[in-house]
């Protein structure tokens, strides 16, 4: 944690953030290492969603500061920064008509430059995304005849049009079904960039994610590995619901229990409720 | 091309009889410097009035198709057209402040007291925008509260101090109208439009950023404060001289980009210069219909253009409908 190499990719040093004197981040340290996915977790309004702006810049923190190796966000500059940090969204929206080509191509706008036309490797990098996502045969279709769960792909597409080394999602498996859910985190662990990921789901979590930080208003309550982080002690005390976890490949599997007021059966260990 | 052949024709269309080869003699004597060769009263029809007056009908028409393109990708709202932030009713209250109340004691004219209204009324909605919270939709609910506003100082205006013949004159105005069009206006207005296209050219790739919001924007590193603050700025200010010009022309900029879009789809690069030559053409046989359809009466341009607009906007919701 008090890791202070110099160089490092994309970094939150107790960054903190404060709106109409609330504090949703209040002073969160998180340093994703090169080519894992980080999971964030934690109730709603817990700051995930702050937290990832702030880490894509898209808001400026009221304290600490993200660095993208080592220089401050800022510093860096907006368009720099989208050519490195690319983010995806719970889900998207837009009334015009585009095809999936088209919005796969807003990727290449941080790299385009005034005046000039879309180049050959603008060109290149939108047909590898439409590629690594699977949508190259949809990529003359309309956005608006995709479903739920083409939408993100063809939105995680734009990300990696960007040509991001650090790519940031927030829920982007909200509305989609279980298998939809499973298809898009299956694709998102396999890309080659660093990730930081909010989720809903903690089995999703414990599945796809190298290392979890857990969030409870604004600050860090554990940081860890999927096996150290998701007891059932934390998971009781940060949502407020008792849970069972056992292990299955050394991923914790969670199993949550209903709130009858009946008393453990004999030979389980299971905390007890707080009176 | 369409231009150049719409323009030429719709010259030559109107009580005089005027053809085609008098058009050229004209324009070639006047730019060549060598003086027309044409008769003077013919020389002077094409030249003094209806050159400029089709010269100003496709300057307006390009110029405000070009700012509700811009509105619409901007605000992310298929309804936003060139008067949304309330510019035409600022400009309307501006002008009959002018005429009617003789603001400025006539050393003002009304063109100026238009253009003074139309800022003071895109200062205001900016504010007012601002002050609740400066996201896009807090904009829009702040332009149509100005509309309705100035709307209503206008009519109060009218009502209480006008008399009959100042009242016709102002409503013909208001209504949009490109009579006594001179080529000090042309100018003024080719000027504005020319500035006001090449800064939304370069905010093309920009524009395409803003289709999934202003948060997907500046995720791909658009500075959208600052990007808003520009193209409004750019539009608002291009509307203002095009609504003191020539008052109020409606759906123009409503209706052409969308038919456009359809053809040429929505990257901006070629959407936005696109759009503002379909305006001008458009605009040039409006006019000509204008001024012909009612012989001897000429309609106010306005009416025609809303006219043609409103089902072609009944269109637009609908399409709308269909797809949420």
């Amino acid at each position: 944690m008090t890791d202070s190499r110099p160089d490092g990719g994309l970094r939150a040093d107790r960054v903190a953030r404060r709106t109409d004197g609330r504090l949703i981040v209040d002073g969160v340290t998180l340093f994703p290492r090169t080519g894992e996915t980080v999971g964030l977790l934690g109730p709603n309004g817990s700051g995930k969603s702050t937290l990832l702006r702030l880490l894509a810049g898209v808001l400026a923190p009221s304290a600490g500061v993200v660095t993208l190796d080592g220089r401050p966000l800022p510093e860096v500059g907006r368009r720099a920064a989208a050519r490195r940090v690319a983010t995806v969204g719970q889900h998207a929206h837009t009334q015009t008509e585009l095809t999936v080509r088209d919005v796969v191509a807003l990727g290449r706008v941080p790299h385009r430059r005034l005046w000039v036309p879309a180049s050959d490797a603008d060109a290149r990098a939108v047909t590898a995304a439409l590629e690594r996502t699977g949508l190259t045969d949809r990529a003359a279709q309309s956005w608006h005849t995709l479903s739920g769960g083409e939408r993100q792909r063809a939105q995680i597409a734009r990300a990696l049009a960007q040509e991001p080394r650090e790519l940031l999602l927030d829920e982007p498996t909200n509305h989609l079904d279980i298998q939809h859910q499973l298809d898009l985190l299956d694709l998102i662990a396999s890309l080659p960039v660093t990730t930081v990921v909010a989720l809903h789901d903690l089995n999703l979590a414990a599945m796809y994610c190298d290392r979890l930080l857990v969030l409870r208003e604004g600050r860090t309550v554990a940081e860890g590995s999927p096996s150290d982080v998701l007891t059932p002690a934390l998971i009781e005390d940060v949502y407020g619901v008792r849970a069972e976890v056992t292990h299955e490949r050394d991923r914790p599997v969670i199993r949550f229990l209903r709130r009858a007021p009946r008393p453990a059966s004999p030979g389980e260990d299971r905390p007890s409720p707080v009176p | 091309m369409a231009l150049a052949v719409s323009l030429a024709v719709a010259v030559t269309i109107g009580p005089a009889d005027i053809s085609t080869a008098d058009v050229w003699a004209s324009v070639a004597g006047h730019l060549g410097g060598g003086g027309s060769t044409l008769p003077p009263l013919r020389d002077g029809i094409v030249w003094n009035l209806r050159m400029p007056r089709t010269l100003l009908a496709a300057v307006c028409g390009a110029g405000l198709a070009l700012c509700g393109a811009v509105m619409q990708s901007l605000l992310r709202n298929p309804l936003a057209d060139p008067f949304v932030l309330g510019v035409s009713s600022g400009a309307s209250t501006g002008a009959v402040a002018v005429v009617v109340l003789g603001v400025g004691g006539g050393t003002v004219s009304l063109s100026a007291g238009a253009f003074a209204g139309a800022l003071l009324s895109f200062a205001l909605v900016m504010l007012l925008g601002h002050s609740l919270g400066g996201g896009m939709d807090r904009v829009v609910l702040s332009g149509v509260a100005a509309m309705q506003l100035f709307s209503a100082l206008t009519s109060f205006i009218v009502l209480t101090s006008a008399d009959a013949e100042t009242t016709r004159g102002v409503l013909f105005w208001l209504l949009g109208s490109l009579t006594g069009a001179d080529w000090g206006q042309v100018l003024l207005c080719a000027a504005a439009l020319g500035a006001v296209l090449a800064v939304c050219l370069a905010h093309a790739t920009t524009l395409d950023a803003f289709a999934f919001g202003e948060e997907a924007a500046a995720g791909l590193g658009v500075h959208v404060v600052r990007a808003r603050l520009v193209l409004l700025s750019a539009t608002a200010l291009l509307t203002a001289v095009l609504v003191a010009c020539t008052g109020a022309i409606g759906f123009v900029g409503l209706v052409l980009p969308h038919a456009v879009r359809a053809l040429t789809g929505s990257g901006h690069a070629r959407l936005l210069p696109v759009t503002a030559l379909a305006g001008a053409v458009f605009l040039v046989w409006v006019d000509t219909l204008a001024r012909t359809v009612v012989d001897p009466q000429e309609v106010p341009v306005g009416v025609v253009t809303s006219l043609i607009g409103v089902p072609a906007f009944v269109a637009v919701l609908y399409r709308g409908r269909r797809k949420t």
